[in-house]
């Protein structure tokens, strides 16, 4: 047998008008030509959950920093014993990565750094937290603090009298070095307690898999998760405004949201409009600050910045709301659930076993919560506001004649844009024209085609030989690599014609129409009761999760935004099919079984009829529950059958 | 529905008003079908002839006297001694009429049941022994069955057949050497509907191969489940966690034959399994959320891990298929499960940051 392999990085040729697409990136981000040994000896797969479309050279601030700052708590503050950071490269545009083992001979001296470290996070989780809302919120505001204005034709004569002795472009270029070291301060904030999340949460998922050979992973995580997360507020809020909008009789107010300001305007001059006006204010700071991206792209659009966004939710909302649809999460039944399932497992363990379960369980807990949260502070919160001020800088260069567009400066390293502002303000301060505008906007328009053509083509799911077996606990928590799925993606499934599998992410079964999203931008073409089929999902996509059936993508494990929110939702979800975005189309009629991971295209189906939410276990099942249930019966006991053998 | 003497139908009510000696008076297996019945399993209609009608008929024969004197002295030892006195005991029972009154109430009994169908309905006549008479669970499977029976006739003469049971040469060994009386000797016969059964077979609630009490482990084969449960084929083995109800392993059998009616022979036959069926499941997956749904509702009812006997009737629609035929503790794997269960890094009892720390050696297999 063959050991199957993916494609070399440099066997691959990109795509046509793309061939010098590695002067857009920086030299340690690509496979350069005399390292191919070193980099065909590693596997790399490709990080499409995070990093979907190609990304252009000023955002590879986002995989740099995040990947880069998991890396450091790994290897550097906490020592994890057999796992280090993760490299990665851009290859044809797209996000590469390769865990870093740690050598067999330093993984058992580094057991008592880790447990010293470590465990004081563990033991002092609460008040580090809270000391960390501190830091992350100083530094947001930090980073709204910073603006980015043209110089001015002269120098304020305040500061000429006050002798202050320096200019507008010396704060400028300050500035700029601030925006990006707030953000990689951010970063680092993100994984001061991430890794520890996953450590607690790997603990615990370990006990279960040994107590309960089997176990399936969402069992474990459906034991773990909360249900009332800060992650769930933005969309939280919307429902809250729609049913405000309600109860004013305001529900005439949202004609034409598209239009926002006027939306606005026409809800504050309504009777009752105030009260509404004022909620939707408190709402808005911070938790529209939200986006329906994934915090990664400088075209990410944040509700705060769109306010059509929320509007239109809030609209959604009103309609399902007049139509006597419930809008709220299941949070009561997912509780309830929750305790069941916890319960069950419980009851099967010996008392010494319980004891460890609990323990695990409650620790797990514990520190769960941020692992859904802090994607709201960062990715949402600090990114956001990132962006914002990124664009605010990229539209001043647009004025001064830098580029055309206003999204010009992402299509510069970070460390060019230093050189532009340079070049700006020495312009400014020698009283010449800038360089810059008879340099970069050719330069700009050729990278933009550059990054189209790399556009036109997938990137391979991985590269090189795998590994026999994938151990790196984050590799397998994160991003659901896992042996079963390279054997996917290497076309090795033993699926039949017409049916995916992937990760069995949130249980339920489903059929409904497709809907194939490869973009937020396509969020509006989503119906009631379609089969959302996307390469990945947003956490912020919550407002259109009350309108289908069951979700698919083709990235991500158990831990994936997808599943995280399907779970909250109580809808099924198969995370990780590999390709089954690319190869099924909308309006095919899907069967979605978020119990075995499987997706199936169900052959001659006019897609006329309704989606069936098939959830339950048939009616047998449910008969057998009702029949069942009277407390009578509980006198019968199982001893009438002792001896019998007829 | 009447309850007499004779007869007490698995949906109605205890002749002596409790329940307290249906043991006694149906024995182990039609008492387990009423108790299932009444716990609201779907369990396929039928009734019990009661041990009175047994003691009724053999008063009414005047042959208690013969099986005493027969019995009395035999020595265990001798074969041929038991097979002759085994024969002609049975011949005994087998030849004799059922009393009058007896027979009415069974008539009547047989007519109520084809009464709930459109058109008659075959049926399976089975013996239910009380416990102390008969061999226990090394003899699993060696009850009289007889399935697919049509006409008042035919079923009474299975019915004998299955009173006759208590005296094969193996029961009357084993009676003498585990020094049982003859006295009070009995046997009562179920008699139920016949489940035409698509796909059929066991579940036990807990995974026999480790003790793991969080599975329910489905077998199953097509055709009536007689073929699973008698070892003649090899099923479909299925794991399905029993708290999540998710399939967490799934083994596809060989499956070569299948046990299924015979219109022209008015019986059963055995065909061969295509290829093509034989390469898949038995069951989908719906039906096996179905069949552990089943199982773990038994075992919440009675308390402890159950083996349960299942069957999809092709003559119901689905979803409403599924039917119970046997559910008994499962005495063979739990009374072991308790030295299996996992205990290594489960039972330290350290919680702390030294187990996180084992655990992730042992995930990146460094420990």
């Amino acid at each position: 047998m063959t050991e199957k392999s993916f494609p070399s990085p440099y066997d691959q040729a990109p795509a046509a008008g793309a061939e010098s697409w590695k002067e857009l990136y920086a030299y340690n981000l690509v496979f350069q030509e005399n390292r191919r040994e070193v980099e065909e000896g590693k596997f790399w797969f490709c990080d499409s959950q995070h990093w979907p479309t190609v990304t252009k050279p000023f955002e590879t601030i986002g995989f740099e920093f995040a990947v880069s700052c998991l890396g450091q708590y790994n290897t550097r503050h906490l020592l994890i014993p057999p796992a280090n950071g993760i490299e990665f490269r851009i290859h044809n545009g797209y996000v590469f990565m390769s865990p870093v083992g740690v050598p067999e001979a330093e993984i058992a001296p580094r057991v008592p750094e880790f447990m010293a470290r470590a465990g004081h996070y563990f033991q002092n989780w609460e008040t580090l937290l809270e000391q960390w809302q501190g830091k992350i919120r100083g530094t947001i505001d930090e980073l709204g603090a910073l603006s980015f204005e043209a110089l001015p034709d002269r120098v304020d004569i305040d500061d000429v009298t006050s002798g202050k002795g320096t200019g507008p472009n010396n704060d400028l270029l300050a500035r700029y070095d601030e925006l990006i070291a707030l953000t990689y301060r951010a970063w680092q904030y993100h994984f001061e307690f991430l890794n520890l999340g996953y450590v607690a949460y790997l603990d615990f998922f370990s006990f279960c898999k040994e107590a309960f050979p089997g176990i399936p992973d969402q069992a474990v995580a459906k034991m773990v998760q909360g249900v009332d997360m800060e992650l769930f507020r933005p969309d939280d809020e919307l429902k809250k405004l729609a049913k405000l909008a309600v109860e004013l009789e305001l529900t005439g107010m949202f004609g034409d949201t598209e239009n926002p300001e006027a939306t606005l305007a026409g809800l504050a001059a309504a009777s009752a409009g105030a009260a509404w006006i004022a909620a939707w204010n408190d709402a808005k700071d911070p938790w529209f600050n939200f986006t329906v991206g994934n915090g990664f792209y400088a075209h990410d659009k944040y509700w705060i910045d769109h306010l059509e966004l929320p509007l239109g939710y809030i609209r959604d909302y009103i309609g399902r709301l007049q139509a006597g649809q419930t809008i709220d999460r299941p949070v009561a039944e997912l509780i309830a659930e929750r305790d069941r399932i916890t319960e069950e497992y419980s009851e099967l363990l010996s008392p010494e076993q319980l004891a460890a379960f609990e323990g695990k369980l409650g620790l797990a807990r514990q520190v769960y919560p941020y692992v859904e949260n802090h994607n709201f502070y960062i990715e949402h919160w600090t990114m956001g506001v990132f962006w914002r001020k990124a664009r605010e800088l990229s539209a001043m260069l647009q004025q001064q004649g830098f580029w055309a567009e206003a999204d010009g400066m992402f299509f510069l390293r970070r460390d060019e844009v230093r050189e532009a502002l340079f070049d700006y303000v020495t312009g400014w301060a020698v009283g010449a024209p800038a360089i810059g505008p008879d340099y970069w906007p050719e330069e700009v328009e050729r990278r933009r085609a550059i990054v189209d053509a790399l556009q036109q083509q997938r990137p391979q799911p991985a590269l090189n030989t795998p590994p026999a077996v994938i151990t790196e606990p984050f590799t397998l928590m994160l991003w659901g690599i896992t042996s079963d799925q390279i054997k996917n993606w290497l076309g090795d499934s033993d699926a039949p014609e017409g049916e995916f599998r992937g990760m069995a992410a949130s249980s339920g079964v489903a059929e409904g129409p497709a809907r194939v999203i490869s973009s937020s931008d396509q969020l509006s073409e989503v119906q009631e009761g379609d089969i959302l089929v996307a390469p990945v999902t947003a956490p912020s996509w919550g407002p259109i999760f009350g309108k289908i059936r069951a979700t698919v993508t083709d990235i991500g494990g158990m831990m994936s935004h997808a599943a995280i929110v399907c779970r909250e939702y109580g809808m099924p979800a198969v995370t990780g099919t590999g390709t089954a975005s690319a190869q099924i189309t909308t309006g095919q009629w899907l069967r979605v079984d978020g119990n075995n991971g499987t997706v199936t295209v169900v052959e001659g189906h006019t897609g006329a009829g309704h989606a069936h939410d098939l959830t339950l276990a048939g009616d047998a099942a449910i008969q057998l529950e009702d029949a069942l249930d009277p407390a009578g019966l509980e006198a019968l006991d199982g001893t009438v059958f002792e001896g019998s053998h007829a | 529905m009447t309850t007499t003497p004779y007869i007490q139908f698995f949906d109605g009510p205890d002749f002596d008003g409790t329940g307290e000696h249906r043991h006694e008076l149906l024995g182990g297996k039609c008492a387990s079908l009423v108790a299932l019945t009444q716990a609201g399993m779907p369990v396929p209609p039928g009734f019990a002839i009661t041990t009175a009608s047994y003691d009724a008929f053999i008063t009414a024969a005047g042959i208690q006297d013969d099986i005493h004197s027969l019995l009395e002295g035999l020595d265990a030892d001798d074969v041929a001694a038991v097979d002759r006195v085994s024969a002609q005991l049975r011949f005994e029972i087998e030849s004799r009429p059922v009393p009058a009154d007896v027979r009415a109430d069974f008539v009547a009994a047989y007519h109520a049941l084809q009464d709930r169908f459109t058109e008659p309905v075959p049926v399976a006549v089975r013996s239910s022994a009380t416990a102390e008479d008969l061999p226990d669970a090394s003899f699993a499977g060696q009850q009289d069955t007889y399935l697919w029976l049509t006409g008042i006739e035919d079923v009474t003469e299975h019915i004998r057949r299955c009173w006759a049971s208590l005296f094969t040469s193996r029961a009357i060994t084993y009676r003498l050497k585990n020094n049982i009386p003859n006295e009070g000797l009995s046997m009562a016969v179920a008699v139920q509907k016949m489940v035409n059964a698509r796909a059929a077979g066991v579940a036990i609630t807990m995974d026999p191969t480790t003790g793991d009490r969080s599975k329910i482990v489905i077998e199953s084969s097509y055709g009536l489940g007689e073929l699973v449960v008698s070892g003649l084929v090899t099923p479909d083995n299925v794991t399905v966690d029993k708290i999540m109800l998710m399939v967490v392993k799934r083994a596809i059998g060989s499956k070569h034959a299948e046990l299924v009616p015979d219109p022209e022979a008015a019986g059963l036959t055995e065909l061969e399994v295509s290829a093509e069926r034989r390469d898949v499941l038995s069951i989908s997956e719906t039906e096996i959320t179905a069949i552990a749904t089943i199982a773990k509702k038994a075992e919440k009812h009675f308390r402890c891990p159950q083996d349960i006997e299942w069957a999809l009737d092709r003559d119901l629609p689905d979803g409403a298929n599924l039917l119970l035929l046997q559910s008994r503790p499962e005495t063979v794997h739990s009374s072991t499960a308790k030295a299996s269960t996992p205990a290594t890094a489960a039972s330290n009892g350290n919680f702390g940051i030294a187990s996180i720390t084992q655990a992730l050696l042992v995930q990146a297999g460094k420990a």
